[in-house]
């Protein structure tokens, strides 16, 4: 990474790309600073922290302190207000970079943990815990889907009972970024009948009595603290629901827009990360007495990456852009999550066949990116629901 | 007291440089730009003067296109107060830079100007003795430490074989080597409200200073290829090559 820019000038290169419409100095400002942020902090540890499986808490405090955990939040809890979704995009992409989505996912948890408690959470519990969390003193993560079940939100299981002055609630979650670690979780539960109209949002300390979590191996992700969690018969004081009691359902839903196209500019970001190092391996390597970049099926394999990076990053902004002018164009964020992890799962592939050997070895960014195209392609929305939601949204 | 930081705006350090077909200089043409690397340093060490008391405003100019406004912002979300842009199309030389700034300088009376030691496009370490010499204010070049007390400034430079430590008066010119620091990166707060802060502009024609160019630029080359190395079986090999091919024995 601190070679000369092996792609300068190239339609994909990160920093080309920045000479946009939708991208202003402070854009440029924001992403040099993260830039250097993430070369001095976090890369140079980030084969051990995979290895180890987790990375250091203080890095939550250190991402504070640079802006990154409380960019987009309001300024009264600690959070640093941006005109646009074009620094969300910038901070995706540059995270990307990292080759490590896990160090990201953990890092960044707060982002569906915490927007709900802002949406729909009364002041007093914003005021206690936003914050703490944007400060980086803790740790806020987002517990929906269950062993049974993931994006089937209306039909989740976990139960609470109200009880006196308390809720009792009981049930498991499943896949939970950030889970061993969190300090707060925001927990889907069921609080009255069947169906959509009868989940609550909680909010769970983590040393309640009978809540306890167990680590779980991935694919990829290492880093990552990803968790199972257990509820039996925890006390949960009525003040923490998370809004309206039966009213949870649309909290959840709003946030999976956001979350939504902040997966799509990672992927897209990794998928140009693989041309990348791709590229720049391919411009070394000589093989039957020429460059592997002279070679013609080499070269094809790099314009139909670049062709994939630009049609997902042009679909990228335009859905940014519109979100910025106040729409919520749902089947247009679900496809694109669709297009990029489809485009990352393509210039993965294309990119280890460029790398050979070489790609297949650990300590590689392209060897991690390979073993995190499916948590990009299942997690937030498979592609099988999204095309789902897409169809029915489309009217189709 | 006040301290005026002349940035420049360059090709970023990270970017390969290509010379344009004609030679007649480096192809600028959708290159990534960035503060030059050596006014970073300056700024860090103006912020941090700041920080202990010393300085009281730090104003940031730049003379350049209108981009530069970027790279100005970039010092003001470092810590610089306000900037001011002196807007050239051309490229000035370094004499005619030194003039701009001390036009600058006698209007913004600085008790300090600190800069870097030079510009990594030109590379010609020019403009700080340039300036000290037309401000008749004393000069500290390549400063690896800055000690301020008082009136005067104790200044440590890195010099063939070991440190010289120099004591100037104020106002001076003080330029910063790569040692003085580590300049920090801008937080996401720190650039927002960097965009809030005063940025005037002005013409170079508004200072009435002589700038006509002095130099003529004949021609901008690569540095030559290297060829390949060699191997040689023995260490007489090496020897006699050493002797008949390389002539250094």
């Amino acid at each position: 990474m601190n070679a000369k820019h092996p792609a300068s000038g190239s339609p994909i290169d990160f920093d080309h790309r920045y000479q946009g419409p939708h991208y202003t100095d402070g854009h440029r400002a924001w992403r040099a600073s993260l830039r250097r942020f993430v070369e001095a902090e976090i890369i140079p540890h980030v084969e051990d922290w995979e290895e180890a499986g987790e990375f250091p808490r203080e890095l939550y405090v250190k991402a504070a302190a640079v802006g990154l955990i409380g960019m987009g939040y309001p300024a009264e809890y600690g959070g640093t207000p941006v005109e646009d979704p074009f620094y969300s995009i910038v901070t995706s992409e540059e995270l990307a970079r990292i080759g490590a989505g896990g160090i990201n996912a953990s890092l960044m948890v707060h982002s569906i943990g915490l927007p709900p408690v802002l949406a729909i959470g009364s002041d007093a519990m914003k005021a206690r815990i936003a914050p703490q969390v944007l400060s980086g003193a803790k740790i806020h993560a987002l517990a929906i889907t269950e062993p049974s079940g993931g994006s089937d939100v209306a039909n989740l299981k976990t139960r609470a009972v109200r009880d006196g002055e308390d809720y009792v609630v009981n049930g498991s979650k499943m896949f939970i970024t950030g889970g061993m670690r969190a300090d707060f979780y925001t927990v889907a539960v069921r609080t009255g009948g069947e169906g959509a109209g009868g989940v609550s949002l909680l909010l769970i300390e983590r040393d309640r009595p009978g809540f306890t979590r167990t680590p779980l191996k991935k694919q990829g992700w290492w880093s990552s603290d990803t968790a199972a969690l257990f509820f039996d018969d925890v006390r949960v004081p009525a003040e923490n629901l998370i809004g309206a009691e039966n009213q949870g359902f649309a909290g959840i839903m709003r946030n999976f827009n956001k979350e939504r196209i902040g997966m799509a500019a990672g992927a897209i970001a990794a998928a140009r990360v693989c041309f990348e190092d791709a590229l720049s391996w391919a411009r070394e390597r000589q093989t039957f007495g020429k460059r592997l970049a002279d070679h013609q099926v080499i070269r094809h394999k790099f314009a139909e990456m670049a062709r994939h990076i630009a049609a997902s990053q042009a679909w990228l902004e335009q859905c940014a852009f519109r979100t910025m002018a106040g729409e919520t164009p749902v089947a247009d964020l679900s496809l694109l999550k669709v297009q990029a992890t489809l485009a990352m799962e393509y210039c993965a592939r294309e990119a280890m066949q460029i790398l050979g050997g070489a790609g297949y070895m650990r300590g590689c960014r392209v060897e991690r990116i390979y073993r995190e195209v499916r948590v990009n392609a299942i997690g937030g929305g498979s592609e099988e629901i999204m095309r789902d939601l897409a169809a029915r949204q489309l009217g189709i | 007291m006040k301290v005026l930081v002349p940035v420049k705006r360059v090709i970023d350090s990270n970017v390969k440089a290509r010379v344009k077909p004609d030679q007649s200089g480096v192809d600028l043409a959708n290159v990534k730009m960035a503060m030059n690397p050596f006014c970073e340093i300056a700024v860090e060490e103006a912020v941090r003067l700041k920080e202990k008391g010393i300085v009281s405003e730090i104003v940031v100019v730049s003379i350049g296109p209108a981009q530069a406004q970027e790279t100005i912002r970039t010092a003001l979300a470092m810590g610089g107060d306000r900037g001011l842009l002196v807007q050239s199309d051309v490229d000035l030389e370094p004499l005619a830079v030194a003039k701009v700034l001390k036009a600058v300088a006698d209007e913004e009376q600085p008790g300090l100007i600190l800069m870097g030691k030079q510009a990594i496009d030109g590379d010609n370490n020019a403009v700080g003795q340039m300036l000290s010499a037309l401000l008749g204010w004393p000069q500290a070049t390549f400063a690896s430490k800055i000690e301020i007390s008082g009136s005067s400034a104790k200044v440590t430079r890195e010099v063939d074989g070991g440190l010289q430590t120099l004591d100037v008066a104020l106002p001076a010119v003080i330029t910063a080597d790569l040692r003085l620091n580590e300049p920090r990166y801008a937080s996401l707060p720190n650039i927002m409200k960097a965009k809030k802060k005063d940025l005037a502009v002005k013409a170079v024609g508004d200072y009435g200073v002589d700038i006509a160019p002095r130099l003529t630029v004949l021609k901008v080359a690569e540095p030559p290829k290297r060829a390949g190395g060699i191997k040689v079986e023995t260490a007489d090999d090496m020897v006699a090559k050493l002797k008949t091919e390389a002539g250094v024995l």
